[in-house]
Parts: C-alpha cells; structure tokens; sequence
C-alpha cells in the first residue's frame, strides 16, 4: 500500500518524467465505463445521475439509505429529536474533514442544506416546514421544525437525485441555480480537476485521510472503504460494440451499464462476470399529458393505463427473464410503499377491456402524439410497443422519433401537440426517486404552474400528499401512500410499465460489490 | 508570392464570415433547448426558465449574434452550455487526438496510394491495374464503421495485435500512442487510398504518353527513374490537390472514426454538442474545421510552386 | 480515347439543334457498349426492381416484432404476430433482430427508401445547383457573391452541415434527403457555372443573344442541354455519396428514425450485437455496399463514354 501511494506521490510530483508508466505500473487503478457522460459537476444544480455517481465519489452524506430502505447515519454519530417532533439535534463525528484539511462544521452542513432545499423536490417540501437551523456546539447542528414532519430523515438521507451532498460553506452559499466551481468535499475520493475532460475522463484519487464508518457498506449507507489508489471513468467509450470488446480485452475493468443485448455475449466471455448490485433497479414509465387532449380526458388516460400490460414493455426493451419483473406499484415494488393497492385498472387489464373502456370514453380520434427517443439505449424500444399496444386498443398513433435532448426540450412545452406540444413520452426512474410520494414527481397534482411535465392537476391528490408530509407514524404514512396510489391510478396520472435491473459487468479480478442502486465505486477490490 | 498568401488569406475573411452566419442561423432555428437538457430530468419549467434566462437565450437572435460576432473577433468562441468550459478550451483539449488521426491517415494514405498508383499506371490494361481499380471502387463504397467492426474483430480481438479502442496522448510514449492509432488511422484511410491512388494513376498515365517520357526512355534511362523521377514529378500537383479537397471527407470520416475507436477528439466533440444543442461548441468547431479547410488548400495552392518550377504566384 | 471524341468545336459550326442529336446518337451509342455502364446498369435496374416489388418478395412488415423470434440466426423459422393479433410461421431468410423483426424484410424495405434517398438528394442538388449555377455564369452581379457563399458552404464538410440540420429539423425522409443535398450544392452551382461560362462564348450562343432571344431561354434553351453529360456523371456520384451518408447518420443517431427500415438503420441497430450476431449488419452491409459500388461502377462507364475530359482528370 505505502509503495503504490509513493507512486502515486511521485506521479504526482514528476508529472515531466514518466507520468502514464508510473501512475498506470504501480499505483491501483480502476478503470470504470459509466453509463453517460459526465458534463456537470454540480449534483444539486442537475438531477442528472453522472451528476449524481460523481456526488458520491468526492462529498460525504449525513444519512444514508441501506440496501433496505431503511436511514442510517454517515457524518451523523447521533441525533435526538424532541417529544413534539419539531426539534431535531445531530451531532457530527468526529475526524471529518475536506480535501483541503480544513474540518467538516455545522456552518458546512447547514449552507449545503439550504442550497439543496432550494432545488430539490424533497428538499423544498422540508424547507417548507423547517423555521430556521443553527449550530449550539463546534459539532452540532439543529434543525427547528414550524410543525411535526414525518419525512425528515428520508429527506437528508435521500440516496438519489439530488443528495444532500455536505459542502465547504463558501461553495455552497454558491446561488442554487448557478453552477458551483470549486469541487472539494469530505467524500472518500479527491477529485482531480486537472485531469478532467468531459467526453474524454474523470479521475479521482483516494482520499487518504478519510475514515469510514464501522459498518458494512450497504446502499449509500456503511464504510466507505477505498481499495484502490485512483478510479478513472473513460468517458470517451460510448459505443456498446466497442464498450464489450474493451472489456474482454481487460482495456477497462466495470461497465456500468452494458447493452441487453451484449449481455449474452458478456456472459460468455472467461474474465468477466455480471453483477446484480441494484435489488430495486429502476422503472419504465409512461408519462400522460393532461392539459391536451386526447389525455385530458381521464377516460381516455385510464384506457391508454388498461392497453399497458407491462409485460410486452419488458420482453421488448430487455428481453432477458432474469433481470425484469412485473409490478404494479407506483413506488416500486420491494420498497417501503410498494403494494399493488388501486392497480387493477392496469394490472388486471387486456387489450379488450381498453378497447372497450376507449369506445366508453368519448376518444375522437384524436392523434396521440408519442415522443420516441432515438439515442436513448435503455428506453428506445419502448415507445414502438406503446404503439402497437394502443393502435390494437383502438388509438391513433403519431409516433415521433427525436433524439433524447430534443425530447427533454419538448416535452417541457405547454403548446398544442400540433403547435410543437405533445401528448405522452415513456422514461425510466430508479427505484430510489420514485419510492415516495413525495419524491416521485409523477404523482404531483399540482398542474400547470409548477407541476412535473404532463402537469396532473388534482387537488385531491396534493392534499393527501400534504397529509403524508405531517404524517409522523410509519403505519399511517403506508395508508396514506396507498391513498394516493389509488388516486393516481383512479385519475390515470401516468402508467407504470415494470421494472428491470441493470447489470454491471465487470472483470473477474474485480471484488468487492455490494447492494446498492447507485453506481457507488468505494470497497471496490483489484487484484 | 507573399502578395499571393496575404491576397489568399483576406479573401478566406468573407468565406469564414459566411460560415459563421450559416452556422448560426442553422443552430438557433433549432427546436431542442439547452436549457431542458441543462437541468436534467426531474427539473420542473419554472427551473428550466430560468437557466434559459442566465445562458442569454432570451435575448433576440441579432442580438445573439452580436454578442457572439463580438467575442469572436477578439478570438473568443465563448463559454460551452454543457461542459461549462471556454470553447477555445474544449476545442485544445479534443486538438491533439484528431490531429493526430488526421495525420497519420494521411501519411498512410499517400505512402500507400502512390506507390500503388504509379504501379497500376506503368502496367496499365494489366491485373494490377484492375485489381487496383476494383479497390478503389470499393473502397468508396464501403461504410466507414463496417470497416471499423471488421477491423476491430481480426485485428484486435482474433489476433490480439493492436487495442480495440481508445486513445493514449503523445506524453504517455511514442509507442502506446502510435499502437493506440493505428487501426483508426487504418480503418479511415482506406477511402483516401482509394481516392489518391485513381489520382496517381491517372496522372502517371497521361504523363507517360507525353514526348518527354519517350525521350527519357530513348536515352536509356532506368525504367524506375523514368516513372519516380518524370512521371511521378508530374502527377504530384493533381494528389497534392486532391488531398486538399480530401480534407472535407477526411472531417467526415473522422467523427465515425472517433465514435467507434472512442478517441476523444473533435469529431466526437462535435457530435455530443450537436445531441446537447451546445450552440457555442458547435459553432467553435464549424468554424475551426471550415478555416482547417481554407488553410489547408492554401498550402495546397502553395505547394503547386514547390512541385512545379513553372507555377508562379 | 480522347480521338473518339467528337470536337465540340466542330459542332458549334453547325445549329445547335442537329448537334444535339448527333451527339446525342453517338453518346447512346457508347455508353451502350460501355461494359461499367453495362454491369452498373443491370445491377440498379435489380435494385430497383427489388425495391418496387418489395411487398411480394416474400416479406413480412417490416416494424412487426415479436419478443419470442428475438435473435433468431438466419435460416430459422420463428413465429410473428401482425396488427390484428394474427399469429403467422415466418422463415427469417436473414435471421431477426434484438426486436424480433425479420431482416430479410427490412433489408429488402430498406432498398427503397435507400433508392430514394440517394436518387432524389442527387436530382435537389442538381436541380439547385444548376439554377444557381446558370444564374451565376449568366447574371454577372450575381456571380460573386453567390460564389462566396458556394464557397463558404463549401469549406464546412458536408457531414458536419447535413448532422447540424438534422439537429435543427426533425428528421423525416425529406429533410433527411435535404440535409444530404445541401452540402453537395456547391459543387454542382460551379461545375455548371464553369460549363456556362465556356459555352456562352460559342458562336451559336452569342448568335442567339444578338437575335435578342430572352436569358431564360438561352439558359435552358441552348446552355443547359449541353451541360447534361458532366452532369450526369455528377448525380451518380452525388448518388452513391447520399447513399453512404444516410448510413452514417442513421449511425451516428441523427438519421431517419429506427423505426424505418433503412440499411444504415439495420446496422446501427445490429452494431450492439456484431460480434455475436453478425448478420445484423452483414446483410444490409452487403446490400449498401452493391449498391454504391453498382451507382459508382455506373458513373465511371458514363463518364468515360459521355465525359472523357473528365475522365482523363480522375
């Protein structure tokens, strides 16, 4: 160990002399394909989930989710909260410090907070209750609530987009909605910004002086423990083909998201070796604009909900029966609120009863308007079998092909679907963004003016979802979320279409993986 | 001659300036908006305003351009929406890759072709010269990235010979380097080959029937010094400006090229930006392969002196 | 070769009109007996025989899939259901891909709509080329800025200007087929104006501007029928360029939507899967490379028996 961080240090030093020999000879490294590009280095600025990975490798997180759902601390030791649930006191562990030396504060903490309460989902509906914050030790922080909260710690303990990641104050009173420019966290690597280049790599280094947690790693949750000396994610190798070949040839080690289709031939290959890490994995969603017709008639909606079974989606867009599963939850099945309470409508549904619920309906065959992505690997079969489906249910279909970028555009536009609008587009989610009634932006009810694309508007639904926020008993949140489920399904929000799990593939001299549904590189073993 | 380069490069100003114009234009009628591409998945319209707001794309397209004519002049190409870098940065860093690549394309492709060309010219009618000219047909017609897959399968992975992807910068080492290109480099010169080599022997054979070629074969002289040192002089104007007008396919071959060997360079850059709409990247990168172009067949035109003493400018 | 050859100068002595039909009998006459033009010719009549009799070739839809006839090799039998939930037994000829649609009948779609593309890019960038082209060479206020912006269009490489308007427009058949023509505008605007300018000084040109007949008139009365040859020539290579670059865009992500059977289409799909089910881009890799070097094979033959200038200078 001490002669490979000498390397490192040398390379470091001698970057004129021999500086690929030395860092790639000696020192550990982990050579990663993830599933994009990394663009933005400001996790809270974009919800992308390159965003998201590069946030885990370099900041540190107060709570943590384990591969059960449940929160765990992480920079917290300890916590208590008052009899009357409004005041919450968290004390930090000890040894925490930036990349720079200088140690992790309250004032740290508490910047980081409210930068991301002003951008996240469920950050904003926690600040809308939180009265202030403030710091009555060097290792202390309070949070003081204007009224009970039941989701508090789901919220700081968030595993997915966007994390509270923990921030030096000076980058976090950064404007929420510019990007941050100096990237130093307390995470268990160092990222090293002279070495970045979007589209070609990203490389961290260990951070050495970063003490883990006792516990096992779990989800986002456990030790960090760091294995190797630096991780390099090749940003540059997009193409699937080429993606495959590098990794039999052992030219990288992970591949963080391999095609379905390569799936097959990866299994065969001798060195490599598929790994299940995520237990969760992610939701095909189709997603329902309700301020054009033909969907916003909710007859119409709960007719396009009965033509989805969703096993045609999944035999098309993955294929293989061991990594997909029928589900009929909006939050995902295997989770806190999974259940299959209100699905009927979809779950015990044919094509008959939407070709019938479609006659019933008032449909004037009005085209609907389905946005295709053509550069979207993981989700670009899917619109081709919402077609066909709804064309057998008795449907018009325009079936637009665009590349995503142009999708994520449009499909942010309240015009006509003829005027450059459009009337239904299909996504995925994983697990963890949507496992909430709070996180899960497809169940807003809160229309036009600040609701998530497809803008339901349904005052119903915002006030049980009100209700959930103050709920405080983990029986009464379950019966909340199953009202809301039932609602949803009832006014046809949008119409889940099962789930899958994304393998990783990787070289058999890689260990160490863990459950997790994030692409989290710490405990990672090379040998 | 200087009165020449300095006439040639004021008349490349109004060229560039129309690429400029053209580029813009094209970009911002665009439907896709950076601004939604910016903020990610779950950003609701209110956030995606406002990012519109903070990129300048609210302002009118004149006035757009205006900002952008302006940095430019001073060699600005501005800030890149998505990579949140100077343009001129992103565009030095993607340089060494594609330059790379371009060169050594070339330099396979001429040591290759013209041999082959002067050959297939002197045994003119013979299986050489048709087998050749079969090639060179088919080396027009084969889809650059077949032939990158098929190369990769036999080289790479059947024999083990070369990487199958990737690239390693020229500080690393000559020879991971080197080993890094050459399959890409391989794979993008078939066409050129193919189109050099026509070129070559075509040039050959008209200079072959001319009185000075029967002269020098009356004297006596070698067969090879007649064919290198008259006729192959002769055919050097028409591959020098073939190659010239090469460079646009060479652009075009290099951002498949770059997408398969995943070599970080410009074509790969121009791609992403175009999937992004990042407007400043794209227009940088036009217009830097646009000026490549008019530079490069300057010294094309220039080189005509070189190769021929009866040119003048 | 060249001693065959007519001299055009001979013929200008002569009305313009019986020159034509001399030439024209002659030129007929050669490319006839040209034996590219021959193998060239027959090869994309095939094609688009194929391409016309697509439907009763023993196809199937080609955007049916079924999750059962994924990946099927080529040869075996697999099972396909239609819109109206008809289950049919289909022979995949090609093999199926990761859809679990046949290739045979996309490939055999495919031909048309590459057909298309590479015939009607070529005609729009003729036809916009040679408007240009007789205007600048006739109109000359006209000639030097339209020739800076020939220029300027010139120096970007046409891949970049055809995906950057891909980009901008949603891709459909035609703007794919104007994306494609546009870049090929240029060089068609000047070989048309270097033709122009030579023939406006024949006698027989100069003779009709003194009769006073209208520019329009002389222009695609007299200038244009003697242009065709080289023209020719050019759309065929404009042709098989079309061919080409619609398969690179459909590569790159740009192109036509998947969902169309396009040859490059078939083989952005099939990449994922090269080196495990290689027929997904042999067979329309195949197809596309027939028909470029069939398209390139026929303009060789046609410009060494109507060009020969040209030929001697390629």
């Amino acid at each position: 160990m001490r002669t490979a961080f000498a390397a490192l240090v040398a390379a470091a030093l001698l970057p004129v002399l021999a500086p690929q020999a030395a860092a790639q000879g000696a020192a550990k490294v982990l050579r990663v394909v993830p599933h994009s590009n990394l663009a933005i280095l400001d996790p809270i600025w974009t919800t992308a989930y390159m965003s998201r990975n590069h946030g885990y490798m370099i900041y540190d997180t107060l709570f943590g989710t384990d591969e059960k759902a449940q929160i765990r601390p992480q920079m917290v030791e300890s916590w208590t909260e008052s009899p009357d649930k409004r005041l919450w006191t968290f004390k930090l562990r000890p040894g925490l410090a930036f990349h720079d030396g200088k140690p992790v504060t309250p004032e740290d903490v508490i910047a980081s907070l409210q930068r991301w309460g002003k951008r996240d989902a469920m950050g904003v509906a926690l600040f809308s209750f939180v009265e202030r914050m403030d710091s009555p030790a060097p290792d202390t922080f309070r949070i003081f609530l204007r009224e009970a909260c039941g989701f508090l710690l789901e919220a700081i303990g968030k595993p997915s987009s966007s994390v509270p990641f923990i921030m030096p104050k000076r980058v976090a009173d950064t404007d929420a909605f510019k990007q941050i420019e100096e990237h130093i966290g307390s995470g268990p690597y160092v990222f090293k910004r002279d070495e970045f280049k979007p589209g070609d790599k990203a490389v961290y280094l260990k951070n050495t002086k970063y003490v883990p947690r006792k516990e096992p790693p779990s989800g986002s949750a456990g030790g960090k423990h760091v294995y190797v000396d630096r991780v390099e994610w090749n940003l540059a190798l997009r193409d699937a083909q080429s993606q495959v070949n590098a990794l039999a040839k052992g030219e990288v080690d992970i591949l963080e998201a391999p095609a379905f289709e390569s799936v097959e031939a990866l299994k065969k290959l001798p060195e490599v070796q598929i790994v299940m890490s995520g237990p969760t994995g992610l939701q095909y969603m189709a997603r329902f604009n309700h301020l054009h017709k033909p969907f916003d008639n909710p007859k119409v909606r709960q007719a396009a909900l009965a033509a989805f079974s969703q096993l045609p989606f999944l035999q098309a867009q993955v294929g293989l029966k061991e990594y997909y599963r029928v589900c009929p939850s909006m939050f995902t099945c295997n989770t806190p609120y999974g259940s299959a309470v209100g699905s009927e409508i979809q779950s015990k549904s044919n094509i008959r009863k939407a070709q019938e619920l479609l006659k019933a309906s008032g449909y004037d065959g009005t085209p609907v308007v389905l946005m295709k992505p053509t550069d979207l690997a993981a989700i670009q079969k899917l619109p081709d079998v919402a077609a066909q489906l709804m064309r057998q249910a008795g449907f018009k279909v325009d079936l637009q092909a665009m590349d995503w970028q142009t999708l994520v555009g449009r499909r942010a536009k309240k015009d006509a679907p003829d005027k450059g609008g459009w009337n239904m587009f299909l996504t995925a989610w994983q697990s963890h963004d949507i496992w909430n009634p709070i996180a899960n932006a497809a169940l807003d009810g809160k229309g036009e003016k600040s609701g998530w694309f497809g803008w339901a508007k349904d005052d119903r639904l915002e006030e049980l979802r009100a209700q959930f926020m103050r709920a405080t008993d983990d029986a009464k949140k379950k019966k909340l979320a199953e009202a809301i489920q039932t609602r949803a399904f009832e006014i046809a929000t949008h119409a889940p279409l099962g789930e899958y799990v994304q393998p990783v593939a990787a070289r058999k001299n890689i260990s160490g993986f863990f459950v997790t549904n994030s692409n989290i590189y710490w405990n990672l073993k090379k040998n | 001659m200087y009165a020449f380069i300095a006439r040639r490069l004021l008349a490349t100003l109004p060229v560039l300036l129309i690429v400029a114009v053209l580029v813009f234009l094209m970009l911002r009628l665009t439907p896709g908006d950076p601004a939604a591409i910016l903020a990610g998945d779950a950003a609701n319209p209110e956030q995606i305003a406002q990012i519109r707001e903070s990129l300048g794309l609210n302002e009118s397209i004149v006035a757009q351009f205006g900002i952008w004519a302006g940095h430019l002049l001073t060699g600005d190409l501005g800030e890149s929406f998505y990579f949140k870098m100077k343009v001129v940065e992103l565009i030095g860093q993607r340089l060494e890759p594609t330059l790379a690549l371009a060169t050594l394309t070339i330099l396979i492709a001429v040591l290759v072709a013209v041999p082959l060309g002067v050959i297939a010219a002197w045994r003119f009618g013979g299986w050489f010269d048709r087998c050749l000219m079969g090639f060179s047909v088919l080396g027009f017609s084969i889809p650059v990235f077949v032939l990158a897959y098929v190369l990769i399968w036999l080289v790479s992975l059947k024999l083990g010979w070369l990487p199958v992807q990737g690239y390693q910068r020229l500080e690393g080492g000559f020879w991971p380097f080197l080993r890094h290109l050459i399959l890409p480099a391989i794979t993008l010169s078939v066409i050129y080959i193919a189109l050099i080599a026509r070129v070559t022997r075509a040039s050959v054979l008209e200079a072959l029937g001319e009185d000075y070629i029967r002269t020098a074969r009356a004297k006596g002289l070698p067969e090879w010094k007649v064919l290198v040192k008259h006729a192959l002089a002769n055919a050097a104007v028409p591959v020098a400006t073939v190659i010239g007008i090469g460079i646009a396919l060479l652009i075009g071959g290099v951002v498949v090229t770059e997408s398969v060997y995943a070599i970080p360079g410009l074509g790969r850059l121009t791609v992403d930006a175009v999937l992004a709409r990042d407007f400043p990247t794209i227009q940088g990168v036009i217009l830097l392969f646009s000026f490549v172009y008019v530079f490069v067949n300057l010294l094309v035109d220039l080189s005509y002196v070189f190769f021929d003493p009866r040119i003048r400018y | 070769m060249a001693e065959q050859t007519p001299d055009a100068k001979q013929f200008a002595a002569l009305s313009t009109e019986s020159a034509a039909v001399v030439r024209r009998q002659s030129a007929w006459q050669r490319v006839r007996a040209n034996w590219s033009v021959r193998i060239g010719g027959t090869a994309m009549l095939l094609l688009l025989a194929i391409a016309v009799l697509a439907p009763v070739l023993g196809t199937v839809d080609p955007t049916l899939f079924d999750a059962a006839s994924r990946d099927l090799l080529p040869g075996k039998q697999g099972e396909i259901v239609d819109l109206d939930g008809e289950t049919l037994r289909h022979t995949f000829i090609m093999g199926s891909d990761s859809f679990g649609r046949d290739i045979y009948s996309r490939v055999i779609y495919g031909t048309r709509v590459s057909l298309i593309v590479g015939i009607a890019s070529a005609l729009l960038a003729l036809s916009f080329g040679i408007c240009l082209g007789l205007s600048s060479g006739y109109l000359r206020w006209l000639d030097g800025p339209l020739m800076r912006v020939m220029d300027g269009l010139m120096s970007i490489p046409g891949i970049l200007i055809a995906i950057a308007l891909l980009a901008a427009w949603r891709a459909s058949l035609l703007t794919v087929i104007v994306a494609i023509a546009i870049p090929e505008i240029p060089r068609v605007t000047r070989l048309v104006r270097s033709l122009v300018l030579t023939i406006r000084e024949e006698p027989y040109v100069e003779a009709a501007v003194s009769l006073g007949t209208p520019a329009w008139k002389i222009m695609f009365g007299h200038i244009l029928p003697n242009t065709a040859a080289p023209l020719v020539v050019q759309a065929t290579y404009i042709c098989a360029a079309g061919i080409l670059v619609e398969a690179i865009l459909s590569f790159l992500g740009v192109g036509l939507p998947p969902d169309i059977p396009t040859w490059g289409n078939i083989m952005a799909e099939g990449r994922v899967q090269f080196n495990e089910y290689p027929h997904n881009v042999f067979f329309p890799g195949i197809f596309l490379a027939v028909t470029v070097l069939a398209v390139n094979i026929l303009g060789d033959g046609l410009r060494d028996t109507l060009d020969p200038k040209m030929a001697k200078r390629v």
